[in-house]
């Protein structure tokens, strides 16, 4: 992908200054922008590397334009069910929330199939602490330096990660 | 969730606190390790009520969902219907009028005193104040009662829907809702009377489970424990969402972080709560309950009788359901247990692609740990009771 020039979106108040301000943080911290800028709509999201982003919700959480204190929430998003075969087949999102600038802002990092692992941010946030867990568990996404990888609400002999797309709703081909 | 460090040759016991016990609130279950009476590690064990609710989400189409979001924090149903749908209209696009807006506000109020008293009952009883837990549940069934024949149901009404409200409000919803608030303040007093001022109330709740704001952030929870450490974030009032930018209201806060504060808060966000409730009834205007937007719009029964294109619509919504352009959205508003928002992920379909909730008990259950390590057995209960989660949404 290309180096990401920052388009104009809209998010709720202050949007394009929000991300300038992201997209410099992140390049301080990392060497390079996002991938991509996207907007869910009215609140920006960034694309980063798995391997950049705990440097970048570092710089982003650091920064005191920015001050994204607050992981809102941490989840995972499987694509395989409506582009088949797509790589990076999962993204792992990550919403961030800064208390004294009233923004919101979320991240998405891509992770492929045959090695669905991101670093942990748990180093971060306490808060990634069981949210990390449950997209392990649900998913199957790993997350690599978190001290206590387990499943969250499946049995630890559970086969499988229901919230992937293969995985069917119900019935005895449970794989 | 590392154990703090057990000196050799110090004996240690492990209990387990739950899954079945009364004072977990639910089926939560904590492995406490002890020494003599001093909790040295917990650690939560959550999921035994998980059934997949994000799952089922997926294959629901949009206006079916709303059932599911109704049984995760059962206690609070309307707050939850109101942050999925509010997610799907912004991923739609959706306008909704004045008169459901306003609607949806006195609903979740109502809801947020709900949940509250279930709270406040429950945690006094925890701590022996058993005739607190009879008047809660007194208050809260005339709450239920108030909304039940506007919205069929009580505990899972799904009553609020993508573009407005499910029907309009029956004319005796009003003067029920008015007749259900208007003894409340001197109800809270009566509370207040037997707790606020109760030596062992107090002893049992002041200085016990602190953290700090930016501990508490840092752990990701939000709502009343929150600002009972003295931060006044409160998403009504930072990013309104339903019109509550019109109302007057206060933010509650303590300054000690404890669970005597969590108590005190919630007992003032109730009062401020009633405050909206009044005025939102005064401002409440006429016209249309729901979106007239052709994708969620549903034609009137008599139409659908009479007129071909009417009966036409009716079956396609109810048969293909509507499917929301593609995209992410997300909608966070102000629960009664802290930030309950939907991530709700459209692949241009007629139901949701991905729907993640974002739980605050969740959050409330992963602290606990940081309150409770070097307190008393018994000082558990308390932490447990003011931390305020309800596992149906802990687990979904």
């Amino acid at each position: 992908m290309s180096e990401a020039t920052p388009p104009e979106v809209t998010p709720r108040s202050g949007g394009t200054t929000l991300v300038r301000a992201a997209v410099a943080a992140i390049e301080a911290a990392t060497g390079r922008g996002p991938l991509e800028i996207s907007d869910f709509r009215g609140t920006p999201c960034l694309r980063v590397d798995a391997h950049s982003v705990v440097a970048a919700c570092q710089s982003l959480r650091d920064a005191s334009a920015l001050d994204f204190a607050l992981l809102v929430d941490l989840t995972a998003v499987d694509w395989s069910g409506c582009r088949p075969g797509c790589e990076p087949r999962f993204d792992v999102i990550y919403q961030l929330m800064s208390l004294t600038r009233n923004e919101r802002l979320f991240l998405a990092v891509g992770v492929p199939s045959d090695d669905p692992t991101v670093p942990s941010v748990i180093g971060l946030w306490h808060a990634a602490g069981f949210l990390e867990r449950e997209v392990f568990d649900l998913m199957g996404i790993r997350f690599d330096g978190h001290p206590d990888l387990r499943r969250l609400v499946l049995p630890e002999d559970w086969q499988g990660h229901p919230l992937r797309k293969e995985y069917p709703l119900r019935g005895d081909d449970r794989p | 969730m590392t154990g703090a460090p057990v000196e050799a040759g110090r004996e240690t016991l492990t209990l387990n606190l739950g899954p079945q016990h009364p004072s977990t609130h639910g089926v939560l279950r904590l492995v406490l390790t002890l020494e003599g009476e001093t909790v040295v590690d917990c650690m939560p064990d959550v999921g035994y009520l998980h059934t997949g609710m994000e799952k089922h989400m997926e294959h629901l189409k949009y206006y079916q969902a709303v059932t599911i979001t109704d049984r995760m924090d059962y206690l609070s149903p309307m707050t939850n219907n109101l942050a999925y749908c509010l997610a799907v209209e912004k991923l739609m696009g959706i306008e909704v009028p004045e008169r459901a807006q306003v609607a949806r506000v006195i609903l979740c109020e109502m809801s947020r005193i709900a949940s509250h008293l279930v709270w406040l009952g429950t945690s006094a009883m925890e701590l022996g104040a058993m005739s607190v837990f009879l008047y809660c549940f007194r208050e809260r069934e005339t709450l239920l009662e108030a909304w039940e024949d506007t919205t069929g149901g009580r505990i899972t009404p799904s009553y609020i829907c993508v573009g407005g409200l499910l029907a309009d409000l029956s004319p005796e919803f009003i003067p029920k809702v008015r007749r259900a608030i208007a003894p409340l303040p001197a109800r809270f007093d009566d509370y207040e009377r037997l707790l606020t001022e109760n030596p062992i109330w107090l002893k049992r709740t002041r200085g016990i489970g602190r953290l700090t704001g930016d501990e508490l952030i840092n752990w990701g929870v939000t709502g009343p424990m929150l600002r009972a450490a003295g931060v006044a974030w409160d998403l009504r009032k930072s990013q309104p969402y339903s019109l509550y930018d019109r109302f007057e209201f206060d933010i509650p806060t303590g300054q000690d972080g404890d669970v005597y504060d969590r108590y005190a808060v919630r007992v003032a966000e109730m009062r401020q709560s009633v405050r909206i409730i009044q005025q939102a009834i005064d401002a409440l205007p006429g016209g249309a309950h729901m979106s007239e937007d052709r994708r969620v719009w549903m034609p009137p029964r008599e139409r659908v009788r009479t007129d071909m294109h009417a009966m036409i619509h009716h079956f396609k919504i109810i048969e293909e359901g509507f499917s929301p352009p593609p995209g992410t959205a997300y909608q966070g508003i102000e629960g009664p247990k802290g930030e309950i928002g939907f991530l709700v992920v459209s692949d241009g379909g007629p139901r949701p692609y991905r729907c993640r909730v974002r739980p605050p008990s969740l959050m409330n259950v992963q602290v606990l740990p940081a309150m409770v390590r070097g307190r008393l057995l018994a000082d558990v209960i308390a932490i447990l009771a003011s931390a305020d989660f309800v596992l149906g949404e802990v687990d979904r």
